[in-house]
């Protein structure tokens, strides 16, 4: 017997949640449980958790070793490092941090594609993201930007001050990649109205911020003769040479008004709607505002929005709908490929196309093909169900935000497999 | 041309079940196709097409600029002052044979070093982010196809339709798929109970109608897969194309242009997929060809200078081509802004001395026959920018 689900609960779990897992208990109070997720510890525990001492000590071995593509340490790092963190997203009991989790992964996007930073890609989510998504932001931009998969992804280990005495040596200058981005996409934005010259301030402040890969254990280290001497000007403030310049030049930028709007738009566009209300963005600008960038109390603003409350506004991304999908069915992480799911969903996994991450409108993901794959692959999937009843699945999972047409259609289906199909593939479950 | 149960169950047979209907449309105007691909990064546009002519051009970036003309790995003359990165071996075989033209210092009207707003702005036509994109309009302004063919006469090839082709006219999509599917009778199930969704419901439509439009067309396809993703799909885009019945329009993108580092490492790659499509495209349309202007285009250059990781960053101007049968090909179209003291935009860039939307105007209006008033529903605010002359064979 399923227990009757109302429509808050259901919404709780998945619009902040990763969808319900099985018959899992039901929360009694869902905005009580979501902010109780926010206050309590993260309660990750990966096997082997992944650092960054290890991957550069495989990216590095790759280095000397040269193994043909496809069989280096870093692809195999890469693999394992990820399938966990997949099946994490299956198991955890906090799903509201855990999405949070994925928010700012993707905010702060290093892929594969560029600057051989597989290695170290779940270690930038275990010490650059997920020790902040409940804290200061400027706390989550210094990590993100002294971590070595950005500094490898966006290219800085190779940006020489030209007057340093490293680049007056080797004749190298600026790679203004990571400044660019780091202000257009991580912090104040274009809006912001910064100018070509700011960018070159901010590659010139962020040069020395580089990567050891022969220091034991191997990590970020800034290396004062590859910085660009003197003091420089960055949107109207001065900021003094050397790393204590970058510290205070990211501080900066990571409490700035422009910053607060920026990231208020994005987590309402990621929460609330695919088009931001006006009046919800407002409200989590004001609070970041007034906190300083408390990433906890943002969140927590964000589950007192009545609009986020409102059902079926966001589709689910490749990535949102396997995570669901493995588990409305309960199927243990371990007995499903999930990494070449989502890749063949178009979403592989840390591998964004470019820095600014995967889209979140419904209308990047809704293409007529990729809408017809994720139903072929729900069809192959939907054999999983076994003899489990699918109308109790049905209900269990959406409750009441199952249209009764999909609740007759899945009853007249003729196998509980096709049942199943229909219900991956209606638009309650495509939708959170 | 066989009719696939799935395609009889959903109602979809439309443009099969009347052989007639293809060939009057043959002798139709519309009969011109129209492709357009997008280097998503922003190809280095003096690296593709090299000014080894410019006095000024090895003090900038020696190290990144490959040998003259005749010498081994030398670019490919283009007429004594120009010549194409030798990865392009196919696109000077189609210069020689004047079907393929190169607009150098070209860039868009916006002067942003975002990718991802010159991107939107590329792709809408503008100088800001608009809900549909200048392609998806020019089929909406061509009226004699939308009547025709009212199931729409655009197609998109890949996983996603990029905002270039998206807006009110209808645009398939196609990719190859690697899942097993459902049986028909269950996908005209889900297509049904999905329709009352805005978002979801004409996307499962469109799919399923596009899949029964392609597995008709590439039913008799027994070539090899090739080796790269992009000369696959741009194949697959030219044997829709090529079909009497098929889409006039298509769009398609290939990513890895942005070279900060290595360049001369980095461009060969996606070079070589850029040209081997333009190939596969050529060969898959056939005689087709002779009616096809393919426009290839990119957000922005990049620096005149190397920069210290052997690389370039964002910059401005660069080049466009324009390659198809219908191409008043052979040449090299611009007013060169030279490399010397003075020349670049904010001492950094290529100056560009055209306007994109000028040489897209161009071809809509001598290609595909749109108007004043039509190129400026496309193109909105580009009065400044006229339709640019002979770009197509007349």
């Amino acid at each position: 017997m399923v227990a009757a689900m109302d429509i808050l609960t259901a919404q709780a779990l998945v619009r902040f949640g990763l969808g319900r897992r099985g018959a899992e208990p039901l929360p009694p109070d869902p905005a009580v449980w979501l902010l109780n997720q926010l206050r309590q510890p993260d309660p990750t525990r990966l096997d082997d958790p992944p650092t960054t001492a290890m991957g550069l000590t495989a990216l590095r071995e790759d280095r000397e070793t040269k193994p043909p593509p496809g069989e280096s340490r870093s692809a195999a790092l890469f693999k394992a490092q990820g399938a966990a963190q997949l099946a994490n997203a299956v198991t955890t009991p906090a799903p509201f941090r855990e999405r949070l989790v994925w928010f700012w992964t993707n905010h702060f996007t290093v892929s594969r594609r560029q600057g051989q930073c597989a290695a170290v890609a779940a270690a930038f989510v275990e010490e650059a993201i997920r020790p902040h998504v409940t804290g200061r932001f400027s706390d989550m931009v210094l990590a993100v930007m002294r971590h070595p998969a950005m500094l490898l992804y966006l290219e800085n280990a190779g940006s020489f001050g030209p007057d340093s005495p490293v680049g007056q040596r080797i004749h190298r200058g600026l790679n203004e990649n990571l400044a660019r981005e780091c202000m257009e996409l991580h912090t104040v934005s274009p809006r912001s109205g910064y100018t070509q010259a700011d960018v070159t301030s901010f590659a010139k402040i962020l040069t020395g911020w580089s990567i050891d890969l022969k220091a034991d254990p191997p990590g970020f280290r800034y290396r004062p003769f590859a910085h660009e001497p003197g003091v420089q000007t960055l949107m109207g403030r001065q900021f003094p040479a050397d790393e204590a310049g970058g510290v205070e030049a990211l501080a900066f930028l990571a409490d700035h008004p422009s910053t607060h709007r920026f990231l208020a738009t994005k987590l309402v566009r990621h929460f609330v709607a695919d088009d931001p209300p006006p009046d919800a963005v407002r409200a989590i600008e004001a609070v970041l505002r007034d906190t300083k960038g408390n990433l906890g109390a943002a969140s927590a603003a964000l589950v007192r929005l009545d609009a986020a409350w409102r059902p079926g506004a966001k589709l689910r991304t490749p990535m949102d709908y396997v995570v669901a999908s493995v588990r409305v069915l309960d199927i243990p992480p371990d007995k499903i490929p999930m990494m070449g799911i989502v890749g063949g969903l178009g979403q592989p996994l840390w591998n964004a196309p470019a820095p600014n991450g995967w889209p979140d409108r419904a209308a990047d993901w809704a293409a007529p093909e990729a809408m017809l794959r994720r139903i072929d692959w729900a069809s192959g999937f939907a054999g999983r169900i076994g003899d489990r009843d699918v109308a109790e699945i049905a209900d269990g999972t959406l409750g009441p935000l199952l249209r009764p047409e999909t609740r007759d259609a899945i009853d007249r289906a003729g196998s509980r497999r096709e049942g199943m199909t229909l219900l991956l593939a209606s638009a309650e479950f495509q939708r959170r | 041309m066989n009719i696939s149960r799935r395609t009889a169950l959903l109602g979809l047979a439309t443009s099969f079940s009347f052989g007639g209907t293809s060939l009057a449309l043959a002798s139709a105007p519309t009969d011109k196709r129209l492709v357009v691909i997008i280097l998503r990064g922003a190809l280095d546009g003096m690296a593709a097409v090299v000014p080894y002519g410019d006095a000024g051009l090895i003090g900038l970036r020696g190290e990144i600029v490959p040998a003259g003309p005749g010498q081994p790995d030398g670019v490919l003359d283009l007429g004594g002052f120009f010549g194409l990165h030798p990865a392009l071996a196919g696109v000077h075989d189609m210069y020689k044979a004047n079907e393929a033209l190169v607009v150098h210092a070209v860039a868009g009207s916006y002067r942003v070093r975002s990718h991802f707003e010159a991107q939107d702005y590329l792709e809408s036509g503008a100088d800001h982010r608009m809900t549909s994109g200048w392609l998806n309009r020019a089929v909406m302004a061509l009226p004699a196809v939308s009547a025709a063919r009212p199931e729409g006469d655009a197609l998109a090839v890949g996983v996603s339709v990029p905002l270039l082709l998206r807006g009110p006219a209808r645009v398939a999509n196609w990719a190859p798929h690697g899942f097993s599917q459902p049986a028909p009778g269950l996908y005209a199930t889900i297509a049904a109970l999905n329709r009352h969704d805005p978002v979801i419901g004409p996307a499962i439509a469109e799919g399923l109608r596009a899949r029964g439009f392609s597995a008709a067309v590439m039913a008799g396809d027994t070539e090899p897969k090739a080796k790269y993703a992009f000369p696959a799909l741009a194949r697959s885009a030219g044997e829709m194309l090529a079909a009497a019945d098929g889409p006039r329009i298509a769009a398609l993108e290939i990513t890895g242009w942005d070279t900060h580092t290595a360049q001369t490492n980095r461009l060969k790659g996606p070079l070589t997929q850029l040209d081997a499509g333009l190939v596969a495209l050529k060969t898959a349309l056939g005689p087709a060809w002779a009616q096809t202007a393919v426009l290839v285009m990119t957000e922005f250059g990049r620096t005149a200078r190397v920069n210290g990781n052997k690389g370039t960053d964002h910059g401005t101007g660069t080049v466009a081509f324009v390659v198809g049968g219908a191409v008043a090909g052979g040449r090299v179209k611009t007013t060169w802004p030279g490399l010397g003291t003075g020349q670049l935009f904010e001492n950094r860039d290529l100056a560009p001395t055209a306007d994109l939307r000028a040489v897209a105007k161009g071809m809509l209006a001598s290609h595909l026959g749109l108007d004043a008033g039509a190129l400026g529903r496309v193109f909105p605010g580009s009065g400044g920018a006229g339709a640019m002359a002979g770009l197509i064979r007349t």
